[in-house]
C-alpha cells in the first residue's frame, strides 16, 4: 500500500500545479470582457443555429466492438504473468490460441457484416 | 524522516522531469520542423537560436485574459485542461529511468500506465463538448472515434511484453529485457508506437485537432493559460509515450558504456525525434481511415505478435 503514497501525492501535486497556474494567471491578467469576446467562435461571422450541433455518429458500432474486446484484453494481463511458469506451458499456450481465435473470429464477423465501414 | 525526504526528493525529480522535458521536446520540434522545411524557426528569444522561445510563450500565456464563452458549460470547460494534463504527470510515477531509479515500483505498473493514460483523452472530449462550439463538438467526437480504434492494439501490444517478461512491473520488464527481444517484439513495437501516436492525437492522426479544417477542434474556444496547459499536455504526452516505448520495447536503461539514465534519455529523445519527423512527413488521415487501419491492420498484427510471443516463450521454457 505504501507504494501508492507517491501516486496519490503526485496526483495532488498535479492538481496544485493546475490551480497554481490559474491563480497566477488571475493575478497577472486583464479582465475586460465584452459581448463580442463571449460569442461562440465561428470564423468571424455570427454563430448560426444552436450551439450544440447535431451530427450523425457513424461509428457507434465500433464502440460496442471496442468495449467487448477491451474487456477480453484486460483478462490477458493476469494470465500473461503466469502462463510460462513451471507447470503451465503447453496447456496455457493452447488456451491462448483459443482466445486469439475468438477475437479474430469476432473481427472477421464484424468485417464481413460491413460494420467496419464508415458509411 | 529519511523516508519522507526520499519521497519528497522523488516527487521533486518527477515534477522537474514533467516540467522540463516537454519544453525541450517542444523546442526541438520548433527547430527540427523548421530545418526540415528549409526555415530557421525561432531565432531571437534568449539569443542563441531562440532557445528561450517556449519560456517567452509561457510568460505571454500567463498574462492573457481568460475568456469562457457565454455558450460554454463553464465548470467542465474550466477543468478540462487539468483532466488532459494531470494523468501524464501521474504516469511518470512508475516509469523507471535507471536501476532503482523509479518513483514507485508498482507490481501492476503496466496496467496502471495504460489505465491512467486513457484518462487524458477524456480532457479532450470534455473540452470539445463543453465549449458549445460546432468545431469543438466535431473535434470531441473525433477524439472519441479515435479512442475506440487505437486503445485495443495499444493494450494487446503491451500485454505481449508482459507475457515475454512474465511481470507487469515496469522495472521488472526492463530487467528481463534482452537484445534479441528487438526482433522478437518488433511487430509489437510498431503497433504500440503507431497506436500511441493516435492516442496523443499527433500527426498523421491529428484529425481531432485539424487546425486547417476544424480550427484546433476541442481547443477552438480556449485562450491564455488553459490553452497553454493543453499544449503542455500534448508535449508531456510525447515524453510519456517515448519513455513507455523505451521501457517496454527498447530495454530502458540497458546499454553499453554509458550510465543507465543517460541511455534512457537518449532513447526517449530519439523516439521523440521520430514523433516530430513523422509529423513533418505524413499528411493527415481521415477518421475512418484510422479506424480501418486500427481494426484491420493493427489489431490483427497485435494478435499475431501475441501468438509469436507465446510460441517462442513456451519453446524456450
Amino acid at each position: 500500500m505504501s507504494s501508492y503514497v507517491l501516486v496519490v501525492a503526485l496526483l495532488a501535486i498535479g492538481v496544485a500545479v493546475f490551480t497554481g497556474a490559474i491563480l497566477i494567471n488571475r493575478l497577472l491578467r486583464p479582465t475586460n470582457l465584452t459581448a463580442d469576446k463571449l460569442t461562440t467562435y465561428e470564423c468571424g461571422v455570427d454563430p448560426v443555429g444552436a450551439d450544440w450541433a447535431q451530427s450523425q455518429i457513424r461509428y457507434y458500432v465500433f464502440t460496442y466492438l471496442y468495449v467487448i474486446f477491451a474487456v477480453d484484453a484486460v483478462f490477458l494481463f493476469p494470465w500473461a504473468t503466469v502462463f510460462a511458469q513451471p507447470g503451465y506451458g503447453m496447456a496455457t499456450l493452447v488456451e491462448m490460441f483459443v482466445f486469439l481465435a475468438v477475437i479474430a473470429l469476432g473481427i472477421v464477423y464484424a468485417w464481413r457484416k460491413r460494420v467496419l465501414a464508415w458509411t | 524522516m529519511a523516508e519522507v525526504l526520499d519521497l519528497v526528493l522523488r516527487l521533486v525529480l518527477i515534477l522537474a522531469v514533467f516540467l522540463v522535458l516537454p519544453l525541450i521536446v517542444g523546442q526541438t520540434e520548433h527547430k527540427v520542423m523548421a530545418h526540415m522545411q528549409s526555415r530557421l524557426g525561432p531565432m531571437y528569444a534568449g539569443g542563441f537560436h531562440g532557445w528561450a522561445q517556449l519560456i517567452a510563450d509561457g510568460v505571454k500565456f500567463m498574462q492573457k485574459e481568460d475568456v469562457v464563452p457565454a455558450a460554454a458549460d463553464r465548470r467542465i470547460f474550466s477543468i478540462a485542461p487539468a483532466v488532459a494534463l494531470v494523468p501524464y504527470l501521474v504516469v511518470l510515477a512508475v516509469i523507471p529511468i535507471g536501476p532503482g531509479l523509479v518513483g514507485t515500483d508498482l507490481n501492476v505498473g503496466l496496467f496502471f500506465v495504460l489505465a491512467v493514460m486513457g484518462v487524458g483523452v477524456l480532457g479532450s472530449i470534455m473540452a470539445g463538448w463543453s465549449s458549445g462550439n460546432k468545431f469543438s463538438v466535431l473535434g470531441g467526437m473525433r477524439s472519441a472515434a479515435q479512442l475506440v480504434s487505437y486503445e485495443l492494439p495499444l493494450v494487446l501490444a503491451a500485454s505481449s511484453v508482459a507475457m515475454a517478461a512474465g511481470t507487469l512491473s515496469l522495472p521488472g520488464i526492463v530487467e528481463a529485457w534482452e537484445w534479441w527481444w528487438l526482433p522478437w517484439q518488433a511487430i509489437g513495437l510498431a503497433v504500440f508506437f503507431i497506436a500511441g501516436l493516435a492516442e496523443l492525437r499527433r500527426p498523421p492522426f491529428d484529425m481531432p485537432i485539424a487546425e486547417s479544417e476544424i480550427i484546433m477542434g476541442p481547443m477552438t474556444e480556449y485562450t491564455g493559460i488553459r490553452f497553454a496547459l493543453f499544449l503542455l499536455a500534448e508535449y508531456a504526452g510525447i515524453v510519456v509515450l517515448s519513455a513507455l516505448t523505451t521501457v517496454l520495447f527498447l530495454g530502458g536503461w540497458q546499454g553499453p558504456l554509458l550510465p543507465g539514465p543517460v541511455w534512457t534519455l537518449i532513447k526517449v529523445f530519439a523516439l521523440a525525434f521520430v514523433v516530430i519527423w513523422v509529423r513533418v512527413s505524413y499528411p493527415r488521415l481521415r477518421e475512418d481511415q484510422l479506424q480501418k487501419l486500427a481494426w484491420l491492420g493493427l489489431v490483427p498484427l497485435a494478435l499475431l505478435q501475441l501468438a509469436i510471443t507465446g510460441v517462442v516463450k513456451v519453446a524456450l521454457a
